[in-house]
């Protein structure tokens, strides 16, 4: 199963982005293979429609759950019609490597 | 006097100047001394609200539409040219799955979908409404036409086009601006005979007049500015009038008996003959 985390950076020690849909990268972590990839989030530049396309960008990425701060309508409409599960963890501080971690258990 | 065919656009920069106030007091103040038909055209989609001060009766009311693409996903194969010529991002396209669908709200209607698309049948199109168009009587000859967009729609400049169709080339045209110097303001002023820019002489006003009368020289459009408020901030405004060299056509007086009589919802120049005479004065300067 793959899981996306919305990432400030494109290192796993680099804290978790409150923003899913113009968070900077994307962690996609692979847990049957344990590694983890960081993608560019084009998103963080588009003047409208910025949720939605980093919801396309996980589902090309064959992600079946994302977790992020905040997931905006157009974001959460397509990421459902993707059957993504939203996981979210709003406030958090951690980094994108202590949220992988919780799924490794 | 019989007046065809000029059309005055009331705009602003920065909200809250008074446009409104100017559009439809001068509507009002000049009603009798103008012959023909006057219709004022309420181009602030996002919330219009002349027709709270004129409270004319409905006389007719239409729906604007764009058309956006509708896909037919049994004749679609999943090619995703639609979406690469997209420049909105308002097709959803994931080959892998393969998944596609189209965003109803951020599609501009542009056609370029329809375009790249070499499928039979995987694109048609069908209508999507954005907003509506009314058309109010004030009286036989004044009329009050009103756009107003749709809740959760984004797309101003379809429904101001619309509003600003129903405009006849046999009167004299007044459209209340929308805010700011975005497209909607563009879209409302592109085709008017002379601009009356409405600002006060606070910071806020200065910066967004200077914006403005910087887009109002692009178009090349004859303008001039009505100061409201006057009594409150600094010269500031004064100066850069002088040193642009644009016409301050008339002042309003920052004044508790205008803002009284205004919330209630009353037409000031039917309470304030000095304020008509003012306003009948303006129209001669600005109408050659």
């Amino acid at each position: 199963m793959k899981i996306a985390v919305s990432s400030t950076g494109n290192s796993i020690d680099d804290k978790m982005d409150q923003r899913f849909g113009r968070c900077k990268y994307f962690a996609i972590y692979d847990t049957d293979s344990k590694e983890c990839k960081f993608i560019k989030n084009p998103g963080i530049d588009m003047q409208s429609a910025a949720g939605s396309s980093a919801a396309e960008l996980v589902a090309d990425n064959a992600v079946s759950k994302v977790v992020s701060g905040n997931f905006g309508p157009k974001a959460e409409n397509t990421l459902k019609s993707f059957g993504i599960t939203m996981i979210n963890a709003k406030d958090t501080e951690k980094s994108v490597k202590e949220i992988i971690n919780e799924f490794k258990n | 006097m019989i007046i065809k065919d000029y059309r005055i656009a009331i705009a602003s920069g920065k909200g809250g100047t008074g446009k409104t106030m100017v559009a439809v007091n001068l509507m009002y103040a000049i009603k009798d001394i103008i012959d023909g038909k006057i219709q004022l055209i309420d181009c602030d989609v996002e919330e219009p609200n002349i027709n709270i001060f004129t409270k004319g009766s409905l006389n007719s009311e239409k729906e604007v539409a764009i058309k956006i693409p509708d896909i037919n996903t049994d004749k679609c194969i999943y090619c995703g040219k639609c979406a690469e010529y997209c420049a909105y991002n308002a097709i959803i396209f994931v080959k892998s799955i393969p998944h596609i669908a189209v965003m109803d709200d951020l599609c501009h209607g542009c056609g370029a979908c329809s375009y790249a698309c070499e499928t039979e049948g995987a694109i048609t199109e069908k209508n999507h409404a954005l907003g509506t168009v009314s058309k109010y009587n004030i009286s036989d000859k004044i009329e009050v036409i009103e756009g107003r967009i749709k809740v959760g729609n984004a797309l101003a400049v379809p429904v101001i086009k619309a509003v600003k169709k129903e405009s006849e080339k046999n009167a004299l045209v007044i459209y209340d601006s929308p805010p700011g110097t975005s497209c909607p303001v563009i879209e409302t002023i592109n085709d008017v005979d002379y601009v009356i820019l409405v600002t006060e002489p606070t910071p806020f006003g200065v910066n967004d007049l200077k914006l403005m009368v910087e887009t109002v020289k692009k178009l090349g459009k004859n303008m001039g500015v009505v100061v409201n408020r006057v009594g409150l901030g600094t010269d500031d405004l004064y100066d850069y009038l002088n040193v642009e060299n644009i016409e301050v056509l008339m002042k309003i007086p920052f004044d508790r008996k205008i803002a009284g009589i205004y919330s209630e919802g009353k037409i000031l120049v039917d309470e304030l003959p000095w304020l008509k005479q003012e306003f009948i004065d303006l129209f001669k300067k600005i109408h050659i």
